[in-house]
């Protein structure tokens, strides 16, 4: 007995009961689905995430000083000095003082980051104007009291012109617009496009008491990153005696703690979703169970006219690899259409497909198959011919 | 060709030992065509069952075209049955998903042959019993005369050399169990070794050999060669 006869059996008995086999199948459609769904919802997030991290360039590495009340400080200048020394591993240092405050521009104002910095800024954290220029050395070291204004503060207070050349007031003091940033992807909801840049000099001025409690430092190359967090470390250690006052955190690093939970976060999704694939296991088993007492006198009479205990087993076990390989097939083309119309044709997060989790809840499917078929098609091909043939 | 000897075989039912054949000793050679006759209760159906190679006896020999059976597993069993012999039942038995060419050709499926082959013969089975128009129809487009000879087709395909009929015309009106019974009566002029199981006596009168069995024993065998 080959195997095309037993699969155009399977196929004969699972077309003869449509409804039935349909809802057998649904056990296995949702799970595989729902399955492939999960994990490209989460890949998509991932992507999301990993995405605008990417393009910050992984030769960043950030400080913050995390230790409040203390009165020990790292001051620009030191950490100039330090980058000077080690200028063939460290390429630039940007300090960041931000605060929240009101900008004004005419009689309109709008409550908005104001980030204190340095020309370095732009490059190392991939920052550019979209009109005017960005802050240029000469603002810091001449204390201009200029300003680069994001789209969102552009769209409030000057209502979308162009504002280059304008003054705006920043905190009661008046300063002049010499550039508008570039508008980020997700546009004036973004925090990114909602702030103004003022040289560092004008910003202490501005505000005395304030610290300035992140640098971005960008590594001379790829390379050097990680001497140059080591450096930055055994140098912020010197100067605070305590590794809990300060964090040097690097792109790489964050990319790949990130990509360790967002590891576990999808497998955790698949998981639950495979809960459902056993679920839609048990219920093949049930009624493959059904369909055996159901079909007790079929399986007599193949006995009677010479099926082997093997035939029977075959024939039932190939029907439940049938039932969930259709089943794990349509849950695999369900769940495209679902990360392609829904998640996809509603910008939720990029469309992820992954082909290695199809391919693993396909053969999942397949192996919950045989072993709920097993059950079923071992009571089959058990049944006493004689009893069979009897039963009503 | 089938020679049992000394067959015994019990029941046990809770606690009780049903004896449902008692040494039975029942020599049936090649080209016969035998009816074994008795009410219901007498044994009969548990003879056919071992006779069949659906059953096994508890004691004795039986030995079917030269091997000996009633030791085998179910598998080896259903081998012989594939091969050796062909049920004809009272119900017909036809699986009724299946067309007429396809329950025919379901032994054939199981000897493993190649599908042209199965296709074939299950055809030229069909042919032999008038029915090749008809191969298509599944069992319940049927007439009930027709639906036997499907089953006889069936039992015939596999060219077993004993065909076994239990009741076959119990479901059928006279005329058309008529007609199977002259069907039977052309297979065992061909050669076909017949036992015709029955607990009608107008029908086992047709037989070459009669053999009663009342209460698990053999009353009576008339007509032996």
């Amino acid at each position: 007995m080959n195997l095309i006869q037993i699969f155009k059996m399977a196929i004969k008995s699972i077309t003869s009961n449509k409804v039935r086999s349909f809802l057998t199948m649904l056990g296995v459609i949702i799970g595989v689905s729902s399955v492939i769904i999960a994990v490209g919802f989460a890949k998509g997030s991932t992507k999301n995430i990993t995405d605008s991290l990417s393009t910050l360039g992984t030769n960043l590495i950030n400080i913050n000083i995390t230790g409040r009340n203390s009165n020990i400080n790292l001051s620009y200048a030191q950490l100039e000095q330090f980058q000077q020394e080690n200028s063939d591993i460290i390429a630039s240092v940007a300090p960041q003082s931000s605060t929240n405050g009101i900008v004004k521009a005419g009689n309109k104002n709008r409550t908005t980051a104001i980030l204190g910095t340095t020309s370095d800024y732009a490059d190392i954290n991939s920052v550019t104007v979209q009109s005017g220029r960005f802050l240029l050395g000469f603002d810091t070291d001449y204390n201009q009291k200029v300003a680069v204004v994001g789209t969102a503060v552009v769209n409030d207070i000057y209502g979308g012109a162009n504002p280059v050349g304008q003054t705006i007031k920043i905190l009661g003091q008046e300063f002049k617009v010499v550039g508008v940033l570039t508008e980020t992807e997700n546009g004036g909801a973004s925090t990114v496009d909602d702030r103004v840049i003022i040289p560092i000099s004008a910003a202490t001025k501005l505000n005395k008491n304030a610290i300035i409690r992140s640098f971005s430092v960008k590594a001379a190359s790829s390379d050097t990153v990680d001497s140059a967090v080591a450096k930055l470390n055994t140098f912020l250690l010197k100067i605070y005696k305590d590794s809990d006052l300060y964090r040097v955190t690097n792109m790489a690093n964050v990319l790949s703690t990130l990509s360790t939970i967002t590891g576990t976060m999808t497998a955790v999704l698949a998981g639950i979703a495979a809960i459902s694939l056993i679920v839609g296991g048990i219920g093949i088993m049930n009624i493959m169970l059904v369909s055996v007492t159901e079909r007790t006198r079929e399986i007599g009479i193949r006995k009677a006219i010479g099926a082997k205990k093997r035939n029977i087993l075959t024939q039932f076990l190939i029907e439940a690899l049938v039932i969930t390989g259709i089943g794990g097939i349509v849950g695999i083309l369900i769940a495209c259409c679902v990360i392609h119309f829904v998640i996809g044709g509603f910008k939720i997060v990029p469309e992820v497909y992954s082909i290695p989790w199809m391919l693993l809840s396909f053969g999942i499917s397949l192996i919950i198959g045989v072993v709920f078929g097993m059950y079923p098609a071992n009571k089959a091909a058990n049944l006493n011919p004689i009893d069979a043939l009897m039963y009503e | 060709m089938i020679q049992l000897t000394g067959i015994n075989k019990f029941y046990s039912m809770g606690e009780n030992k049903v004896t449902a054949l008692n040494d039975i000793n029942l020599h049936i050679s090649a080209h016969e065509f035998v009816a074994i006759v008795g009410p219901s209760g007498s044994g009969k159906s548990t003879l056919m069952n071992i006779i069949g190679c659906l059953d096994v006896p508890s004691y004795g020999s039986y030995v079917l075209d030269s091997n000996e059976v009633s030791k085998l597993n179910d598998d080896d069993l259903a081998q012989i049955r594939n091969q050796k012999i062909g049920f004809i039942f009272q119900r017909f038995n036809l699986l009724p998903k299946l067309s007429a060419l396809e329950n025919v050709e379901l032994p054939l499926v199981y000897q493993g042959l190649k599908l042209k082959d199965v296709r074939e013969k299950a055809i030229e089975s069909l042919k032999s019993v008038g029915l090749e128009s008809r191969m298509n129809h599944k069992p319940n487009e049927l007439s009930g005369g027709q639906q036997q000879r499907v089953a006889i087709a069936r039992a015939l395909a596999a060219k077993p050399p004993v065909i076994l009929a239990d009741e076959p015309t119990g479901a059928l009106d006279s005329k058309t169990g008529k007609e199977v019974m002259e069907i039977l009566k052309n297979l065992n002029a061909n050669g076909n070794t017949i036992v015709l199981i029955t607990h009608d006596n107008n029908l086992a009168v047709q037989a070459k050999r009669i053999v009663r069995i009342q209460d698990g024993v053999i009353i009576e065998d008339k007509g032996m060669v």
